[in-house]
């Protein structure tokens, strides 16, 4: 994949190719014509875009790195990074929507998925016919996911999930659900296994939509199993692989939402630096006051950082290497830098920015979840110092 | 159906343009360049026609080697192939240099349909699609908002407003040069699935020379300076306590000291 | 040097403003010399006062009932070889849709310099024309010199140059202009277009422009009759456009239309630099918008801060009120 995209640089290269720069183009125009105009309407209602979700398809945006062969665009993980940046700076809401099919949708299948799974699965969830959903978390486990109490028992020609997952985005939108659930509790990780649930299977039900403080349109649910079947060809890896697909998901979910947080920071800086100089007080503009352009500055020194680790992240993917620190790293300081960046673009703003009818409070609470889901500051914190100890 | 695509590389127009040392040209430092607003909707017409006809859509384009990224953007919204005229020399960005250029490199070429757009965004001439069809000795349209292929595809029947509030209807025989309007057809995006095929498809690169060209005989004018245009003395908001004086007063400022009513 | 300036003329029942226009700056630049005003197309005859009016010595005429239809090839066939039979200094055109790509045709034609859009002309002490016209919108100006002697060509953006007027009456000469050339566009229909305000934005002494602050196409009756109670066209901003509230020959700003009126009234218009250098030359603008730091209220001579859809239907009134 990588290959197709990218000559190798020798040495450090900080320019995008041509084709990352064209797709960086194509995603910003489209994301500011099409997603920006539309993203104070979907925070407020919560409704699942399907109008972005389609147009967005259209234009592969819903199948980045999926090959060609099976309906995607068959990109590599810096152009992905790219594409959930842009969106993300439009509508954050949009963007973990598109971060979620294709990472936590696409890229398990695309790992671990058989011959058969990866055929009758991908061509769907890369064109956007259907949308992804994962679910890990649930009301008793998060950060500590290995402790799950969902239970998955083999009997004859199918398995049996009962239990209950909470916080899962995608669901109000979703058919395909990546499920995970244990053999027995007491195996802890070794035990858990992965499974491809359709929407409207007997025994599973999608529960009501949860209201959050951000990124309110990704239609986040709870999901209740009750002596939901799932048919053998469906369990996704071999039986107790589950957590291993589950971490290295989160690898490269992890490259998404610190791609998400990049869009955030950037649509903060953006704001605040088009407000400070239409402000006006004390008969100039306030973009000529000191204090405020130190907000500015570090907005955009931070920025600048967070979006090298980001591409730092995705290449390292791209090499084929371990990148689960790098990953880490990005995620962690990508999300303090959109909530920091948030923080000050409502700073900037005052009153203006306290209130709805300027972006940047929507975007305070969007950055938010970026410090929390696809494992939280703390538990990124965790996989830097044991892969620092390591050896 | 074949149809050739004029396209030039402009400056964003979200640039901000800052005249350079030599007070002549503009200063191109950190400049984006993209393909020419005008020309998106040229293009997408040529790439809908073929797509309805059958056929191939081949985007050319004159200037500087920074121009092919703008023609494989071309390959990524529909074009089957690109042709680049590649000049260094900025002193040759001339209406009549470009348009014998572009002519002397289509002659040769297989085509039913030649489409230019009104203008760059950056030159603001206006003047390329007609002389072109000028020195191809080809029928041209300029301005077309609307068209519709009619005798079996071997004439077009134009539409576009002129002054005056009037409408005109061309009916145009084949091949012809047709310069479009903005709006005529919605600018497609670039889907990353055509971005990534667009790597495969051919761009040919020509010099002027090799198209037997001499693109500096052809410069008729020759820029003696470039100066910003002379700015607006700051205004001032009109006073008054409610609606009905505030626009009272404008009315009196409008009659008595700026006399245009 | 000493061949006459020449004007080659267009209108409709009478000559259009924008070739007096032509002819007054010709009649400016040509001091003692001549200036000609060419005429093709079928009863243009009656045309040669009007151009004697604005400064023609001569009015050259191709009236031939062959001419009723406009056909750019044939135009740009009996002015080309006009021009060349008489090799004048300097050849001016309005720079309209008919007269720009007249211009381009016979330039290329002849292999002559021509500056498009110009907004301004002069002559120097050397006796060579310099022609200014605006860049990137009206970003920059730059002043270009003809590389060539003989004749040279220039189409004038209308609305810029101012008109004046002489007691010549134009005798009118004929010039055999050869046979109109067989061509492949025949010009099927001319129509005036129905919808919306009847004056032509780009010709209009007065333009009044909506933009997002109207909040929907169905609010745009109050730009309407504002326009219409002024006698003035209407006008849009892009991203009104680009929503389908109104169409694309409305847009005024870098990638649509750049007006210069007496008048330019901007409502719920924001100020992007797109729709300002579409307008920031006329001669006196007027911004209304509900927030005092929209960028509009820096190239407005007059800012009214106030909810638009208070202020017009007032404004409306007090114009009606005025102008009984």
């Amino acid at each position: 994949m990588s290959q197709t995209m990218t000559e190798k640089p020798s040495g450090f290269c900080f320019e995008l190719s041509e084709d990352h720069k064209m797709v960086q183009k194509m995603v910003r125009d489209f994301a500011s014509e099409h997603l920006a105009p539309r993203a104070a309407h979907y925070d407020r209602t919560c409704e699942f875009p399907w109008e972005n979700v389609k147009k967005m398809a259209e234009l592969g945006l819903m199948g980045v790195t999926v090959p060609e062969e099976l309906g995607g665009a068959g990109m590599d993980s810096l152009a992905y990074s790219i594409v959930i940046e842009e969106i993300s700076r439009a509508c954050a809401a949009t963007g973990v929507i598109t971060a979620v099919q294709n990472s936590l949708g696409e890229y398990p299948l695309m790992a671990f998925g058989t011959e058969e799974q990866k055929k009758k699965y991908l061509p769907l969830m890369a064109r956007g016919e259907k949308i992804a959903a994962y679910a890990l978390t649930e009301p008793g486990s998060g950060s500590d996911s290995a402790s799950m109490q969902t239970r998955c028992e083999l009997q004859g020609d199918h398995w049996v999930l009962n239990g209950q997952k909470n916080w899962i985005t995608n669901s109000t939108g979703a058919e395909i659900f990546i499920v995970y659930a244990t053999k027995d509790p007491d195996l802890k990780h070794k035990g858990i296994c992965c499974f491809i649930v359709e929407k409207g299977w007997e025994g599973f039900t999608v529960g009501k939509h949860e209201e959050t403080l951000g990124v309110r349109a990704s239609g986040t649910c709870g999901l209740t199993f009750e002596n939901c079947k799932v048919p053998r060809e469906n369990l996704l890896g071999v039986e107790g692989e589950g957590f291993k697909i589950a971490m290295q998901a989160l690898d490269t979910g992890r490259v998404g939402i610190a791609a998400q947080a990049v869009g955030i920071a950037q649509a903060a800086l953006d704001n605040a630096l088009r407000y400070s100089k239409e402000r006006q007080q004390f008969k100039k503009a306030i973009s000529e006051f000191q204090l405020v352009q130190e907000m500015l500055v570090q907005m955009a020194v931070e920025i600048d950082a967070a979006r090298l680790m980001l591409y730092r992240a995705a290449l390292k993917r791209d090499s084929g290497e371990k990148f689960t620190k790098e990953a880490s790293m990005a995620k962690l300081y990508c999300s303090e830098v959109a909530m920091r960046a948030a923080l000050n673009a409502v700073q900037v703003h005052g009153g203006y920015g306290y209130s709805k009818e300027y972006p940047v409070e929507r975007l305070l609470r969007d950055a938010k979840v970026t410090q929390i889901y696809e494992g939280t500051s703390e538990i990124q914190k965790l996989v830097i110092a044991r892969e620092l100890l390591r050896d | 159906m074949n149809v050739i695509v004029c396209v030039r590389q402009t400056p964003d127009t979200e640039s901000a343009i800052k005249i350079a040392a030599d007070g002549r040209t503009i200063n191109t430092d950190g400049l984006k360049y993209v393909l020419g607003p005008y020309d998106e909707y040229s293009h997408e017409a040529a790439v809908q026609l073929v797509e309805k006809n059958g056929g191939e859509v081949t985007a050319i384009s004159f200037g500087p080697e920074r121009v092919k990224e703008t023609l494989r953007n071309c390959l990524a919204i529909g074009a089957s192939r690109a042709v680049h005229i590649h000049d260094e020399d900025t002193s040759h960005d001339d209406a009549l240099a470009i348009a014998t250029a572009l002519a002397a490199a289509i002659k040769p070429m297989s085509y039913d349909l030649i489409f230019t757009s009104n203008k760059g965004t950056d030159s603001d001439r206006g003047l390329v699609g007609a002389m072109l069809a000028e020195r191809l000795g080809l029928p041209y349209v300029g301005l077309v908002s609307e068209l519709e292929l009619e005798d079996g595809g071997k004439a077009l029947m134009c539409g576009r407003d002129v002054e005056g509030g009037q409408r005109e209807k061309i009916k145009v025989t084949l091949p012809a040069v047709i310069c479009a309007q903005k709006g005529l057809r919605e600018p497609r995006y670039a889907s990353l699935m055509n971005i990534m095929q667009a790597k495969k498809k051919p761009l040919e690169t020509k010099t002027a020379a090799e198209l037997g060209v001499d693109t500096a005989g052809a410069v008729k004018l020759e820029v003696e300076k470039m100066e910003y245009p002379p700015q607006r003395p700051p205004g001032r908001l009109v006073e008054g306590g409610s609606v009905d004086e505030k626009v009272k007063e404008l009315v009196r400022l409008l009659k008595e000291e700026a006399k245009v009513l | 040097m000493g061949n006459g300036i020449w004007v080659i003329g267009e209108g409709k029942g009478e000559l259009s403003r924008a070739t007096c226009e032509c002819l007054s700056e010709a009649r400016r630049l040509a001091g003692e010399e001549k200036v000609s005003c060419l005429l093709l197309g079928s009863g243009v005859s009656s045309w040669a006062g009007q151009a004697g009016k604005f400064g023609a010595d001569e009015v050259l005429v191709c009236d031939n009932a062959e001419l009723g239809k406009y056909n750019l090839e044939t135009w740009a066939h009996l002015v080309a070889a006009a021009v060349d039979s008489k090799k004048p200094d300097l050849v001016l055109v309005p720079a309209t849709t008919h007269g720009s790509e007249l211009a381009a045709r016979v330039a290329a034609r002849l292999g002559l310099g021509l500056a498009s859009e110009v907004v301004s002309l002069s002559r120097g002490d050397d006796g060579q024309f310099r022609a200014v016209r605006p860049m990137f919108a009206g970003k920059v100006r730059v002043t270009v010199r003809f590389k060539e002697n003989g004749t040279r060509m220039a189409t004038v953006r209308p609305n810029v140059l101012t008109l004046a007027e002489t007691n010549r009456s134009g005798a009118v000469s004929s010039l055999d202009f050869g046979k109109p050339e067989k061509t492949g566009a025949d010009m099927v229909s001319v129509e005036t277009r129905g919808e919306g305000s009847s004056v032509d934005l780009s010709e209009a002494s007065i333009v009044v422009s909506g933009g997002r602050g109207l909040k929907g196409p169905e609010n745009f009756h109050l730009v309407h009759t504002l326009a219409e109670v002024l006698g003035g066209a209407v006008g849009a901003s892009r991203m009104v456009v680009d929503a389908g509230w109104k169409e694309h020959s409305c847009q005024v700003g870098q990638t649509g239309r750049v007006v210069t009126p007496d008048l330019y009234i901007a409502v719920g218009i924001s100020g992007a630099i797109q729709h300002l250098v579409g307008m920031q030359n006329a001669g006196c603008i007027v911004a209304i918008n509900n927030n005092p730091e929209a960028a509009i209220f820096k190239v407005a001579d007059y800012g009214l801060v106030g909810d638009l859809f208070e202020v017009l239907p007032a404004l409306t009134e007090e114009l009606k009120r005025s102008r009984n």
